[in-house]
């Protein structure tokens, strides 16, 4: 007996106390008054749910941009000789400046790097701004102060940071995601990092769509009802519930030591001396594929099953063998949910932060990664350093971090409602 | 052989070698292919097989150090690999409390909120606002850790004072957790409650009840199964959720009630420690498995609890 079959029905209850007709009616009004009450309250609740996702996202944005004070070792304003801002002048006005203002050593380094007649004009003007005048952030503001309170911010930099220049800094710029990482938060970037989760997702799509859709194969068209297959579709509800950090701790053990010949590549001749031992982007790629694998046969098995029986049998029904039927009728009508599942899978690594750090992400790479068995950063692992330094600066390079992944995350999404709303099928 | 331009229907044909051959042949390439298939099924079980081994043999390293008592890894209220104290209360009281925090925000928000959803609003509503919902659910883990740590603790500092509230504090972890297995237990308990057949809600009307009675006395109880598989599912999620305790919870292991001080749960410190510079084969390396072992047992046990629930209590209409 279960609970709904005998609802408490104390409301109900009559009261010989008092004749029949009253009964009712005085009951009646509390009832409602008390079932108005509680629709305020679900609908509170409901709207907080919504004010917590748009706090969120608003805060997020609120540290892209806004005031920051920068003290100068060198004013701009006084680094020009000519009365031309710094901004105004071409590359070859440019250079004497830097010359004149770096050491002998320094300025072989640079133009080692790239010479003048290569240089744009704004590759110039940044190496005047950083070689010369070195900007530092002293303090930040969000947005949202920046524009309410701009005099108070004003007087605090007048106060704190005399020689220190107030600018509206938007801190997500095409160069933020164009440069490399950098110690300071003026110069950084997240090329790097971007290339990293890159690499580590074509690995993780290489591994597990054709393992996984394999898998949802052979459980939904092959297997039988026995026992071990029952204790791999039992197995595989198990394992997507294990906590991120357990496949983690998973590739530690396996891929980056037991593995390591394999994941540093030193089997294949690989002897990169940046790829100390197995903490390589295949590592990463392979310890994530493992974690989303549950997934992928999970969504898998639900776009196979949606496949009508009608089809199979018509197959059969024309002579075709079990495999015929399988790749030529099912797959195909298959695919587009097989394909939104493993997106969305695959989003879900992409945002996947816990098992890298374990893995042994790189601390500080500022190289774009070359093999799969380079060391690999990704954007969650940038923003996780970048939130945990204590500067100003570095909270907003986070937020602006945070965009590019939110925004890459939208794009893996949409792709994934398109598909399944262009090609689904219903029957 | 068979061709099929040459096809001719047996009755038609005098000529034996015309006919085709209807008796299974062997295809060497489908059981290949079907080898493959099992291959890729049996993967599953050899991560399993992966996690208990691997995870066992390191913690079975870590427990058989002569340094190490099993007593005192389990009552132990000190974890300080530097001085060889090894016991996991301290971590453990982190992981229950910031875990306690995020249910008790999550289990009363998501319930109101899927009633809301399932009884009360309108299809137009329930088709925007379910989906955002969802949206919180897939945003990743460290954009909440941020979250946390830049603007739930400062908000709690500025309205409880700065000396009550640390920097560092489990509460504001846990609440942000709390965001985040709203939308899971929402979502799954909304589902429960929408599969409630009609006649059910039309009966308890008919005998007079008033939407909220209906609501809370007849189908509430009826999808009291979901409802509980939601809630061991957005449990097991707290416990082994890693990123927004690694940043805004706290770095040091600290045995205390208090949530508004800094402390580190087990997810957080095998987060932390395996971040930085940690040699192979050393006692602080062992341990960490030996923490990842009693993770991976708890959210397992809690994950089959779900689907026991699950499958035992449904009620199947019709």
């Amino acid at each position: 007996m279960s609970d709904y079959e005998k609802p408490s029905m104390d409301l109900f209850q009559p009261n010989y106390d008092r004749p029949e007709a009253d009964l009712f009616e005085d009951t009646l009004d509390k009832r409602h008054r008390v079932g108005r009450v509680w629709k305020v309250v679900f609908q509170i609740s409901t709207v907080i749910g919504i004010i917590a996702l748009a706090t969120l996202i608003l805060k997020i944005f609120n540290d892209t941009m806004g005031y920051a004070a920068i003290q100068y070792k060198k004013n701009p304003a006084t680094i020009s000789t000519t009365g031309k801002s710094l901004e105004e002048m071409s590359c070859s006005e440019l250079w004497p400046i830097l010359a004149e203002n770096v050491s002998k050593n320094r300025l072989r380094t640079i133009e080692r790097e790239k010479i003048l007649e290569e240089r744009t004009k704004t590759e110039c003007y940044n190496l005047v701004m950083f070689e010369v005048a070195e900007p530092t952030v002293k303090k930040t503001w969000p947005l949202l102060a920046s524009l309410i309170n701009y005099q108070e911010i004003q007087a605090y930099t007048a106060e704190k940071y005399p020689e220190g220049d107030l600018t509206f800094k938007v801190w997500i710029t095409k160069s933020f995601i164009l440069s490399p990482q950098s110690d300071d938060p003026l110069k950084a970037g997240i090329k790097t990092a971007i290339l990293g989760s890159l690499f580590i997702i074509l690995i993780v799509i290489i591994i597990s769509f054709p393992i996984g859709v394999a898998a949802a194969i052979y459980l939904e068209e092959y297997a039988t009802q026995n026992r071990i297959n029952n204790i791999i579709q039992t197995n595989i509800n198990n394992l997507a519930g294990v906590p991120s950090i357990i496949y983690g701790m998973l590739g530690l053990a396996v891929f980056v030591r037991y593995l390591e010949p394999i994941t540093s590549g030193a089997l294949f001749g690989f002897s990169d001396p940046t790829t100390a031992n197995g903490r390589t982007i295949l590592s990463a790629g392979l310890t994530l594929s493992l974690l989303i694998l549950p997934v992928v046969i999970i969504n898998g098995q639900e776009a196979i099953r949606a496949v009508p029986n009608s089809l199979r049998q018509a197959s059969y029904g024309m002579g075709a063998t079990k495999w015929q039927t399988v790749w030529s009728h099912v797959l195909p009508n298959a695919l587009p949910g097989i394909l939104t599942g493993t997106i969305l899978a695959v989003s879900r690594a992409f945002g996947e932060t816990a098992p890298l750090v374990v893995v042994g992400a790189a601390t500080f790479i500022t190289f774009s990664p070359e093999s799969i068995f380079s060391k690999f950063t990704s954007v969650p692992i940038q923003i996780y350093q970048w939130t945990a330094r204590p500067q100003d600066a570095f909270q907003n390079i986070a937020a602006a971090a945070i965009i590019v992944l939110l925004v890459l995350l939208l794009v893996l999404n949409a792709t994934a409602v398109f598909l399944r709303n262009r090609y689904s099928r219903r029957w | 052989m068979y061709e099929a331009k040459n096809a001719q229907f047996p009755a038609t044909s005098t000529d034996e070698a015309d006919y085709m051959d209807l008796r299974s042949q062997p295809r060497i390439h489908e059981s290949i292919i079907k080898g493959f298939l099992i291959f890729s099924g049996v993967i599953s079980i050899l991560t399993t097989v992966g996690i208990v081994v691997f995870l066992g043999q390191e913690a079975l390293r870590f427990f058989t150090d002569p340094q190490v008592s099993l007593v005192e890894f389990f009552t132990g209220t000190v974890w300080q690999p530097q001085i060889y104290k090894f016991g996991i209360l301290p971590l453990l009281s982190a992981t229950v409390m910031s875990s306690l925090i995020a249910m008790g925000l999550a289990i009363p928000i998501g319930l109101s909120v899927a009633i809301y959803l399932s009884e009360y609003a309108s299809q137009r509503i329930r088709s925007i606002i379910k989906p955002s919902l969802e949206i919180l659910a897939g945003i990743p883990t460290v954009v909440l850790g941020f979250f946390a740590l830049t603007f739930m603790t400062p908000l709690l500092r500025s309205i409880l004072g700065n000396d009550v509230v640390q920097i560092y504090n489990v509460f504001s972890a846990g609440v942000v957790m709390g965001i985040l297995i709203l939308p899971l237990i929402s979502s799954m308990t909304e589902d429960a409650l929408h599969a409630v057949p009609n006649t059910l809600r039309e009966g308890a009307y008919g005998l007079g009840a008033t939407k909220l009675e209906v609501s809370t006395q007849v189908v509430l109880p009826a999808a009291i199964s979901g409802i509980a598989a939601a809630i061991i599912l957005g449990i097991s999620r707290a416990i082994g959720e890693a990123m927004i305790v690694a940043i805004a919870a706290g770095a040091g292991p600290n045995f205390t009630i208090n949530p508004f001080e800094a402390a580190e749960t087990m997810t957080g410190h095998i987060v932390r420690i395996s971040g930085g510079d940690i040699s192979y084969d050393s006692l602080d390396y062992n341990s960490l498995f030996a923490i990842a072992l009693m993770l991976f047992l708890f959210t397992l046990t809690l994950n089959i609890l779900s689907q026991r629930i699950i499958r035992r209590f449904r009620e199947v209409y019709e």
